[in-house]
This record gives structure tokens, sequence and C-alpha cells, in this order.
């Protein structure tokens, strides 16, 4: 016999009560774990995917959709640049590097991006099999691309109009898979890469196929690249000058607009923050619930063993254990929900992670562990020990006699 | 006083300002089985608490074992009753938590002495209770409990035993019996028995008795 199996002989007494304890405590850190875990990835994913792009220069229109759209690929591109307007930008001793980007089409979804070389390097990308792209219609396959389309280098494909699935496919001209590239955790997992002359190409030969007015009409449409022009081009500063001067200057002309992916992503995530802010305000408060819920347990069974303590203490129990029996029993439910709570959180963001990388492809596993739930680990059973305290405070200043004397 | 298990000097004790006890003068030598006697009201169970130490009486000194209790520290006092005093309640307040054998444990751990599962084990089996070690208190009898209770408040070898009415609520086979027990066991630790009642059936069991009333 000893404190701990006296306090778990208590627990197991009352299970019920314990068990609906445990489960408040566990859902409210299971919930702040999965918004921990996917706010962390979602940042960590973020920051991946804009490394290395200090600019990124387009047409005019929404700062963060044109980072959605040719950083992070998800948004539709807000116009296209005259190729003359890129290149005299590249000319600008205040870029060091220039990364050209011609989407418009997609093949099962992935975006056909036209682009060169560095943009692979970019993300430091490696190829698993083949090589680069050289010629026109040549085409180089992201991991994710290779795993949903089971194309093999050799194998042709055609791209489809637009950037999701469905559009019109252009059937007279197909690329030619030349390699394939191996994971990197990043964008370019998720991407078709080839020439930006492939992209020009295939739209030039379409300009009798589609109406352009007709495409003009659907703002949802986005205007794909007409040969001799790129939607943007991602700049690498020459030095840290160029943050104060080159924006403006871009800005300053009529057709360009610039647009830095740090400034952007951060402003994306403090508007996602303000939500996911709420849910943890609630989740908090679900926590501090199971507190107030182990204290009047705690409270409440104090009154009913009010003789149990008496007795002990007849038997030779001192003040200070009967204190530590009950700062054990709320300490082990508190263990036992931080527990279950870390077990829920990490399974549910891998559903969720699962659920979302099919519907979004975007990867979130719950096998990852960050550094905000030793934070909140120590926090939950600091609320454990809390709620304990005023009860185990009352059985250490119990009046034995009085209450032996009771009748 | 050589040999004594109590010795008690000009002992008063008041509730609110109102005396619900006084003694001048009581000793109980070693393994002597004494009745405190009297109406209810008469401070009975008063004087079990300071003998066990669980109050501390107004005024005058409590001397058990040698060691007045006055002198000691809180935590030396609690450790000095859980070894030297067992005390059998009227209500009895078994642990309802814990099997009889864990309440018996209990008490060996609260005590700080060794855990000797197997001497309660012996225990419990001599009191008749060998098949009823793994049952929660609920499930016993009044009978088995009160065993238990009386189980427990020997296991550690007391040189004192203290009791509170174990006899009132029982008819005469029944009380006749577990005074039979506690003497038994009083004689088998060769401790001092201290028994509070209001019981006259039983007066006559004891050459040491000791009334108690207003104004003694």
């Amino acid at each position: 016999m000893n404190l701990l199996r006296l306090s778990l002989a208590y627990i197991h007494a009352r299970a019920l009560n314990a068990a609906l304890n445990v489960l408040l405590l566990a859902l409210g850190v299971a919930t702040i774990v999965v918004l921990l875990l996917f706010t962390q990835q979602l940042e960590h994913r973020l920051e991946r995917d804009s490394q290395g792009i200090d600019l990124v220069v387009g047409a005019k229109g929404s700062p963060l959709q044109l980072i959605l759209s040719s950083v992070y690929h998800v948004d539709i591109p807000t116009g296209n640049i005259p190729l003359a307007d890129a290149e005299k930008l590249k000319a600008n001793p205040l870029i060091k590097a220039s990364v050209p980007l011609a989407l418009g089409d997609n093949y099962q979804g992935f975006r056909i991006v036209g682009t060169n070389h560095d943009y692979v390097s970019l993300y430091q990308g490696a190829i698993s099999e083949g090589r680069l792209w050289e010629k026109s219609y040549e085409a180089v396959l992201g991991s994710d691309v290779t795993a949903h389309a089971h194309l093999r280098v050799g194998d042709t494909f055609v791209g489809s109009h637009g950037l999701v699935e469905g559009g019109e496919k252009h059937e007279h001209s197909p690329y030619t898979v030349v390699g394939l590239l191996a994971p990197s955790g990043s964008v370019l997992d998720r991407l078709v890469l080839t020439s930006v002359e492939s992209v020009w190409e295939i739209h030039g030969q379409g300009r009798e196929e589609h109406d352009e007015d007709e495409d003009r009409a659907d703002p949802n449409k986005p205007r794909h690249v007409q040969p001799q022009e790129l939607t943007a081009l991602l700049i690498q500063y020459a030095s840290p000058m160029a943050a104060a001067i080159l924006p403006r200057q871009i800005n300053a002309q009529s057709a360009l607009q610039a647009a830095s992916p740090a400034f952007e992503s951060a402003r994306l995530l403090s508007l996602v923050g303000v939500g996911v802010q709420t849910v943890q305000a609630f989740a908090a408060i679900l926590i501090l619930c199971a507190g107030l819920s182990v204290f009047i347990a705690l409270y409440n069974a104090l009154r009913e063993r009010s003789y149990d303590l008496a007795v002990m203490r007849t038997l030779g129990a001192t003040r200070g254990k009967l204190l530590a029996a009950i700062l054990i029993e709320g300490l082990i439910l508190a263990s036992l929900g931080v527990a279950l709570g870390l077990l829920l959180g990490h399974a549910l963001t891998e559903v969720l992670g699962n659920w979302l990388h099919a519907a979004q492809r975007v990867t979130i596993t719950g096998w990852t562990v960050v550094p905000g739930e030793l934070v909140l680990v120590v926090a939950a059973l600091l609320v454990g020990l809390l709620s304990a305290l005023l009860p185990a405070a009352l059985a250490y200043r119990t009046d034995i006699a009085r209450v032996l004397a009771r009748r | 006083m050589a040999g004594s298990v109590v010795v008690l000097r000009d002992l008063r004790h008041a509730y609110d300002g109102r005396d619900v006890l006084r003694l001048d003068r009581w000793s109980v030598a070693e393994g002597e089985h004494w009745l405190v006697l009297g109406p209810s009201g008469s401070g009975k169970t008063t004087l079990l608490h300071i003998l066990a130490g669980i109050l501390t009486p107004t005024q005058g000194s409590v001397s058990i074992a040698g060691q007045d209790l006055r002198q000691q520290r809180a935590g030396e006092l609690d450790r000095f009753r859980g070894r030297n005093v067992g005390i059998v309640f009227q209500r009895l307040h078994l642990i309802s938590s814990l099997t009889v054998l864990g309440n018996l444990l209990l008490a060996q751990y609260l005590a700080g002495t060794a855990q000797d599962a197997l001497a309660a084990h012996r225990l419990l089996a001599g009191l008749g209770l060998a098949d009823q070690a793994h049952s929660l208190p609920q499930a016993l009898s009044f009978g088995q409990a009160q065993r238990a209770a009386i189980a427990r408040a020997v296991v550690n070898k007391p040189r004192l035993i203290l009791a509170d009415e174990p006899t009132s609520n029982l008819d005469d086979a029944n009380a006749a019996a577990a005074l039979h027990l506690l003497l038994d066991q009083a004689r088998a630790c060769n401790a001092t028995l201290v028994i509070a009642t209001h019981d006259r059936r039983i007066r006559e069991r004891f050459e040491h008795q000791i009334t108690l009333g207003i104004g003694t």
C-alpha cells in the first residue's frame, strides 16, 4: 500500500466520474494539439516554398493573389506581363537572379509550369530518374505527380487548358516525360515543369482554336499566357538595399506589380491566425472546464470522504500525507487526460492530414512533435494540480476529532 | 507510575467555554482492561479522542506509554498514534474504496511499519475473515465488518486499544461475541484495552471501571 495505490483505489471507486473528467481534459488538449500541429506544419510549408524568393513581379491585382498563384500555386494568376518588361527588369543591378514562370495549363489538376532550370535549384530539387528538360515539349514531373499519374520516363501526356482539371485538352501537342524529381517537401512535388517556350508554342497554336474574347468574358478563368508573355518573375535581391527601392520602383510602372512572399504569407498567417486563436481560446476554456470538473469531483468526494481522511489520521497519517494523496489524485486524472489528449490530437491530425492530402495536396502528418506541446502538457498538468489544491488544503485542515464526533 | 500506559492529571476539556470533561487523576497499568461508563454527553468519546491524541485537552497533562502527548510535534504525534494506539470506532469507518486486506495494509503503511501481507492474512483468518480479505467493506455483514475493524485496530500490535461503544447496537449474543473478540485480541498483543460504553450488559466483565458525568 502507498499513496499512489490509495489514490488509484479512490479513482477506481468513482471510475465513471473520473473517466468523464479525463475525457473532458483530453478533448481540450487534443484540440490544441491539432491546431499546433497544423499551424506549425503550414508555417513550415509556407516558409519552405518561399525560401530564396525575395520578390515576385506579376500583373497588377491583389498582391496576396500574386503570391498564392506564383509561389504556392494555389490561386489563379493576376494576369500576365510582357516579356519585354521582364527582360528590362532583369537588367536591373539590384537583382541578383530571377526565374520566369509561365502558367496556363494543367495535367490532371497538377499545374504545368514553364520555367528554367533555376526554378528546380531554388528548392534544391534533384532528379531521381532521367534528366531535366532541354527542348520544347519535354517535361519533368514532381514526385506527387509521378505517384498520382503513374507516368514514367518516355511516356507522353497532353495538358488541359486552365489551371484546374476539366479544361479543353491540347491533343495536338503532347509532352514527353524526360525526367522525374525526387520528393523535396516543397511545391515542386506537385508541379509539372517544362520550358517557357513549350507553354508559348502550345498557346500560339491554340490561338485559332479558342476564341480569346470568350475567355475574357469569364472573370474566373485566368488569361493564359500568350507568346512573349510571362505570368510572373521570381526575384532574388542583390543586396538588402534592394528591398527598400525595388518594390516601389516596380509598382510605379503602370503594368507591373511587385509583392513580397515574406510579407504576404505573414499577412495570410495573421488572417488565419485569428481563426486559430479563436479555436485555441475555446480549447483553453475546455481545459479550464475540465479543471473545474476535477475540482468539483474532488471537492464533493472530500465531503463523502471526510470520515476516511479522519480515520487515516488516526491510523497515523500526517496532514502532509493526506495533502499529497489528494494532489496525487488530481495529478493522476490530469496525466491520464493529457496522455489521452496527446494521442487523440496526433491521431486526429494524421487522419485530417491524409484527408487534406487527398483533397488539397497539402502534406500534414500527425506523427511529429512540436515544441508548443511541451508548454501544453505542463499547463494542463498544472490545471489538474491547481484544481486539486483547494480540496487538498481542506483535507489538510480537517479537524479530525470534530469529524469523528459527528453523528 | 511504573508500568502505566495511561496517566492523566488535572484533565479538563471545554467546548465553547462549557466543561464537557473533568478528570483529576486517572492511571491505567499495562495490560489492564478498563470500562469508561457514563450517559450520552458525559464526555466518553472526548476522553477517547484525548487518549488517542487527536484532541488536545483544554488543560491538564496526558501521558501515553510514557510519552507526554503535549510535548510532541504534530507529525510525531501522528506517527506515535499510528504505532501505539488502535481505535475501533462505533461506526467502524472502514475505507470503502479499499478491500479488507487493503484496509489492514493501509494501517501498516500509515503507521510507518513494514507492510506484512502474510501477517495481515493470518490475523484475518484468526478472526474468520479469510474469505473476505479481498472483499470491499460494503459486501460484509455488520459482524464481519466489525471484526475487520478490530483487525485493523490491532494489526500494528498497539500498546493501547480504544473502542467506542463496540456493543451498543448488537443483540446479547453478538455483543458478547464482540466483547470476547476485543478481549482476546488485547490479550494476544498484551495491549491495554479501554472501552467507552453506556451498555450496562457488559459491566460485570470488567473489574476496572470509571464513570464519567458532569461534576466527576
